[in-house]
């Protein structure tokens, strides 16, 4: 919303400053975007008289100049063709700053010979477009004065953001009544215009609507005989002041009644319109031609008014161009009505016009203004285009306001905190419009004014004052702390998303913070709900589906890193995947992809890359800590997920559950997303991994300590490739009671045959072993060995 | 044969003086000490001699004996250092080459995640928890509950994501702010409640200040006093601990969102100066974060009511934070995962916040 200085002093008598008034704005709540004080910006340009110009000595288009600053003579030299002796123009002197280009001006020497200032043109003021010289001042221009209040570059201009609550400051009356309030000035009441018929309205008017809310109230005025043509210049330079364009007398009064107290109007050249007009729903697929030039196709949820030819306005939003008023217009039907909020702004929406009409009336336009801004309309129509003017005529009337609010006035401490005198709580509500009632009860009875349609309760009123009376008289008071020492405040969700975060990245990993949606054919890869979780209105396609899945984020991520040359990755993610659209869908995951040496080739490093292995020790050491010991769960590798490479990957299972799965992704979804490499991956459900038990005390398990020392033999074994090392392990485990630990120390595999290095922990428990003992633990061992197909090798 | 020992003595000791390794040493020891040795040769002879003679001539053996004994001990611990010596300088290595990278010194955690520990551990300390809500909410939720009007403007400046209406069912959507697990937590739990709410919010708006999804952490406390002294002292306190400066400014503005009333718009003083900003100094206001009391229809959906309890909410970017703390320019590049950047901008795994240990290092 933007407006003037002296448009805002036509309803408020203040001797505030610019900056005095953005800060009261800001203060009540009525955001500053900008001031633009062209006065004050050029405030160092000053007039300056030519007093001699003669031709350059060395230069055909230029001349020099002796100009009168006012205070001395100085010489400039100077390229406009208008440069002339007796001149009144712009002067910059050095050190100042040419507004169009930033340029610092210096005395300088132009082809030998000395200048001393620039003189300027509007161009180079930045207050106006291509020029064909310097800037020419009327002749009693006072010569080193500020030339910009001479030509009317002295009046502010304030653009605010409204907030969506307060429709009543999208005029400037109702910013004028705010500062008022806010002690800024007294607000001028706008005079009652009292409108004499002279003639009778022939227009008959007819609401058929199919709900009576979309128009409760519709009024209008014929006025005959009126000559249109340009607006004077004082309406011209309003509407130009804050960007609107004079249009024709008719259409700028309406205009400035929208700008001026948030009243729109609609004027309708009345000879244009056929027979009588209707307020009605659209009929489907009839189309407008608006006032925009651009024809909008209608539905039958879209209020409209028509006359026997079809429609002819899109009710408080855009006029038609069939019956809008040209320089021709001698007769005019001036409307001034309600509409119904939502309704306006749904069709607004559907058709995709931001029309001031539609701004206000969407956000509520005062119901009290309906008659009163059509007789001041009327009144400024008689005043500049002449004509005779009709009784007023209306369908409906001012929608029932009984809202009436009980106000303790204890609410303001309570809501607060601030001990505020009565008087001021009155003074403040009754400068902003609001009656109140039962006053000396400290229980008020307040009736908000027609124009504040989002005043609704207690709150709002507190609001209200405390704005006005300004937040700075709230005073930080120290919250109460908790009589006790806080629990621990994060649940064992979130606990567990900090853990595997923190592990995942003290393992080497970079945390990446990938899109909650991906693309289809990804989300497909990752066998994604499309069909649930597809955007409506996705902002591309790349980003239109939730996803299933953390890999697919992450795989992107090295995509894009590959392609700036870095071609080892260790990423990782810790976060939500959608598996569907309810809460219980909504899955916490840690994922993690390694690819090729993450850290960096290393001499002491034989060319090792990210393997499995290592990602499957870097997924125990994560569940560990998070208190859950991998071995305890199943290893399977059955059924993978089709992103995974299914010899060299698996999942870890309790039961049905699954945990998560760790392993090589499939080359073909590394291919998908154009990798090099193959990347390696772990993901894990959060939630599926069990919660510790709960137990009674911390205290730890009393620790046994045997004091018989364990010893230990080693086994080699050897296996074919269908023997899995870890069947091997289990079986030996499971040989004998004494067997504390089975370690898998080497590998070796060569002509066909692999051999498994077993390292066999053997604990005493009440007396050492003997040598019979040990050799018959050994045979079990062998046995059990051979039990799943490993043979003691040599 | 008493005039002899005094050169043999000399002898002896020039033999030990001069052995530059152990085993001439060793060689020493034995033709003296040794069994067969000199010295053991001449305490043989002892028994052959006269009582007196015996007295005199063993105790001056005896003292040769000990002073041999002494210098072969101490030459011995010379020879050993010096072998050692010999030992560890050919054991040398070359010192200067590189360590292997250690993963706690490369692997990053990202500055959203960092920043959202921080904000947990100074609200952990006021006594707050941390609730939390679905992505994918409810129009209910979402709005209806949170007291934005059907069809109202306020609605509109959300740019919500929308899925496909099913027959049947709610309309669903992508949360725009983390405002529903207000609802969700003032359905649940009783008051008094202090909660912040993290979380990943959506928006359909992407420029360089915009992203369509960025991360909110909100407030909330509902009891029986709590006014708008305590929200102004709880956000200046929060914006000093989490800045880590001594003294924040504030600015109130009265602002407008649907479901607080009173609502307020927070500015802190800062400074701007070649693209940084300051925190804490300067002429310059920064607009931070919203907030206002809760709004009463809000409570009544929740089934609290609102002339016995009270409270506030606030909402600030945690993106936004991590930008302003940590002077990250630009939003987009936190969702672009640039290895350099989260090289750059995160942190080491260890760096845990804490208040007791420091915010940050």
């Amino acid at each position: 919303m933007k407006f003037t200085l002296s448009w805002l002093k036509t309803y408020l008598n203040t001797d505030a400053t610019t900056a005095q008034i953005a800060l009261a704005l800001n203060n009540v709540g009525l955001e500053v975007e900008s001031v633009l004080d062209a006065a004050a910006a050029l405030a160092d340009f000053k007039v300056a008289q030519i007093v001699e110009a003669t031709q350059h000595p060395n230069a055909d288009r230029l001349r020099v100049c002796k100009v009168d600053t006012g205070s001395e003579i100085i010489q400039v030299v100077c390229g406009a063709p208008n440069a002339r002796a007796g001149l009144k123009t712009v002067l910059g002197r050095p050190g100042m700053v040419v507004p169009a280009n930033g340029m610092v001006l210096k005395l300088s020497e132009i082809r030998g010979v000395k200048s001393e200032g620039m003189l300027c043109s509007v161009e180079e003021l930045g207050i106006g477009g291509a020029s064909e010289g310097i800037m020419e001042l009327p002749e009693n221009a006072p010569v080193g004065a500020p030339f910009a209040p001479i030509i009317g570059l002295d009046d502010p201009v304030f653009d605010i953001a409204i907030t969506p609550n307060r429709s009543d400051c999208f005029g400037v009356l109702g910013i004028a009544r705010d500062l008022a309030a806010a002690g800024l000035g007294e607000l001028i009441a706008p005079n009652k215009a009292k409108i004499a018929p002279k003639i009778t309205n022939t227009i008959a008017l007819k609401v058929d609507v199919p709900q009576p809310n979309w128009c409760p109230l519709f009024s209008g005025r014929l006025i005959t005989g009126v000559k249109n043509g340009p607006s004077p210049q004082w309406l011209q330079d309003r509407l130009t002041s804050v960007g609107l364009r004079p249009i024709s007398a008719l259409v700028d009064i309406t205009n400035f009644f929208t700008i001026d107290r948030c009243r729109p109007l609609h004027v309708f050249d009345a000879d244009k319109i056929a027979g009588n007009l209707t307020i009605r729903a659209a009929h489907e697929g009839e189309v407008l031609e608006a006032l925009d030039g651009k024809p909008y196709t209608l539905a039958p949820n879209m209020c409209v008014i028509a006359d026997d030819a079809g429609i002819q306005s899109l009710a408080g939003i855009i006029g038609g161009m069939a019956t809008g008023c040209t320089e021709g217009t001698v007769n005019v039907f001036v409307e001034s009505a309600l509409w119904d909020t939502y309704n306006i702004a749904k069709t607004g929406r559907a058709l995709g016009i931001h029309s001031d009409a539609r701004q206000r009336f969407e956000r509520g336009v005062d119901p009290k203004s309906t008659f009163d801004g059509l007789d001041a309309a009327t009144q400024m129509i008689l005043d500049i285009c002449g004509g005779q003017a009709s009784e007023l005529v209306k369908i409906g009337n001012y929608p029932d306001d009984d809202r009436l609010i009980i106000f303790p006035t204890s609410e303001v401490k309570r809501l607060t905190g601030v001990n505020m005198p009565e008087f001021e709580m009155k003074m403040t509500l009754q400068a902003l419009g609001f009656y109140i009632g039962n006053i000396n009860s400290d229980e008020w009875r307040i009736a908000p004014p027609s124009w504040r349609p989002d005043i609704g309760g207690k709150a709002d009123l507190v609001e209200e004052i405390i704005r006005i009376v300004g937040l700075d008289r709230v005073a930080a008071t120290p919250f109460p702390r908790l009589p006790i020492i806080n629990k621990p405040v994060l649940t064992l969700r979130q606990t567990r998303m900090r853990i595997a975060r923190r592990t995942l990245a003290a393992q080497g990993y970079h945390e990446a913070v990938t899109w909650s949606f991906i693309s289809q054919p990804e989300a497909e890869l990752f066998n994604g709900n499309v069909a649930e979780l597809t955007l409506e209105n996705p902002i591309s396609s790349e980003l239109s589906v939730m996803r299933p899945n953390l890999l697919a984020g992450l795989l992107g991520t090295i995509a894009r890193n590959q392609a700036r040359g870095f071609m080892d990755a260790a990423v990782m993610e810790v976060g939500s995947v959608f598996l569907g659209r309810t809460p219980e869908d909504q899955k916490t995951f840690a994922a993690s992809i390694s690819l090729g040496q993450p850290q960096g080739r290393h001499w002491a490093d034989k060319g090792d890359v990210a393997d499995v292995y290592r990602i499957k020790e870097q997924a125990y050491a994560m569940l560990a800590a998070l208190g859950f010991n991998a071995e305890t769960a199943q290893l399977s590798t059955q059924n993978l997920p089709a992103h995974f490479h299914p010899g060299r990957s698996a999942a870890l299972k309790l039961g049905k559950t699954t945990i998560g799965y760790f392993g090589e992704i499939h080359p073909s979804i590394a291919q998908h997303y154009d990798i090099a490499g193959r990347p390696i991956a772990l993901e894990f459900d959060l939630e599926a991994i069990p919660a510790p038990r709960k137990k009674p005390t911390k205290a730890r398990a009393k620790l046994q300590l045997n004091p018989l020392q364990a010893i230990t033999r080693d086994f080699a074994f050897m296996v074919g490739a269908d023997v899995k090392a870890g069947d091997v392990q289990r079986a030996v485990q499971k040989a004998d009671a004494h067997i504390t630990n089975v370690r898998l120390f080497d590998v070796y595999s060569g002509k066909g045959k692999i051999s498994l290095g077993l390292e066999v922990t053997l604990q005493p428990q009440d007396k050492t072993f003997t040598q019979a003992e040990i050799e018959a633990m050994s045979a079990a061992i062998v046995s059990a060995a051979a039990g799943v197909g490993a043979m003691l090798g040599g | 044969m008493s005039q002899n020992l005094p050169a043999l003595e000399a002898e002896i000791l020039a033999q030990i003086a001069a052995a530059t390794d152990e085993p001439t040493l060793e060689a020493v020891r034995v033709a003296t000490l040794g069994k067969t040795g000199s010295i053991s040769g001449l305490l043989k002879t002892l028994g052959t001699m006269a009582p007196d003679e015996r007295k005199t001539f063993g105790a001056h053996v005896n003292t040769i004996r000990d002073g041999v004994t002494d210098a072969l001990a101490a030459r011995k611990t010379v020879l050993a250092a010096a072998g050692l010596n010999i030992r560890l300088a050919a054991e040398a290595i070359d010192i200067t080459l590189p360590p292997r990278p250690s993963p706690l010194e490369t692997g990053r955690i990202h500055p959203i995640s960092q920043v959202l520990d921080e904000v947990t551990a100074i609200f952990a300390d006021l006594g707050f928890s941390v609730a939390e809500g679905p992505d994918i909410e409810t129009d209910d939720y979402n709005f209806t509950a949170l007291n934005f009007p059907e069809g109202h403007p306020a609605r509109e400046m959300h740019d919500t994501f929308f899925f496909p209406r099913v027959e049947g069912q709610e309309r669903m959507l992508l949360r725009t702010h983390t405002s529903p697990v207000q609802i969700r937590t003032m359905k649940t739990v009783q008051p008094p409640i202090r909660v912040i709410m993290p979380g990943r919010t959506y928006r359909c708006d992407s420029d360089q200040t915009h992203t369509p999804m960025f991360h909110q952490c909100e407030g909330l406390v509902v009891d029986k006093g709590s006014h708008m002294g305590h929200l102004k002292w709880i956000l200046a306190e929060f914006c000093r601990t989490f800045f880590e400066v001594d003294k924040v400014d504030m600015r109130l503005r009265p602002s407008f969102f649907p479901f607080t009333e009173p609502s307020v718009e927070v500015d802190i003083r800062c400074s701007r100066k070649d693209g940084e900003i300051r925190i804490g100094e300067g002429d310059d206001w920064l607009e931070i974060l919203g907030c206002g009391m809760v709004h009463p229809n809000v409570l009544r959906n929740c089934g609290i009511d609102p002339d016995v309890y009270q409270g506030f909410a606030w909402g600030v970017g945690l993106d936004r934070l991590a930008m302003l703390k940590y002077g990250a320019p630009d939003l987009r590049a936190f969702f672009e995962n640039d290895q350099r950047w989260i090289g750059h901008y995160g942190f080491r795994p260890l760096d845990i916040p804490s208040l007791f240990g420091g915010l940050s290092q």
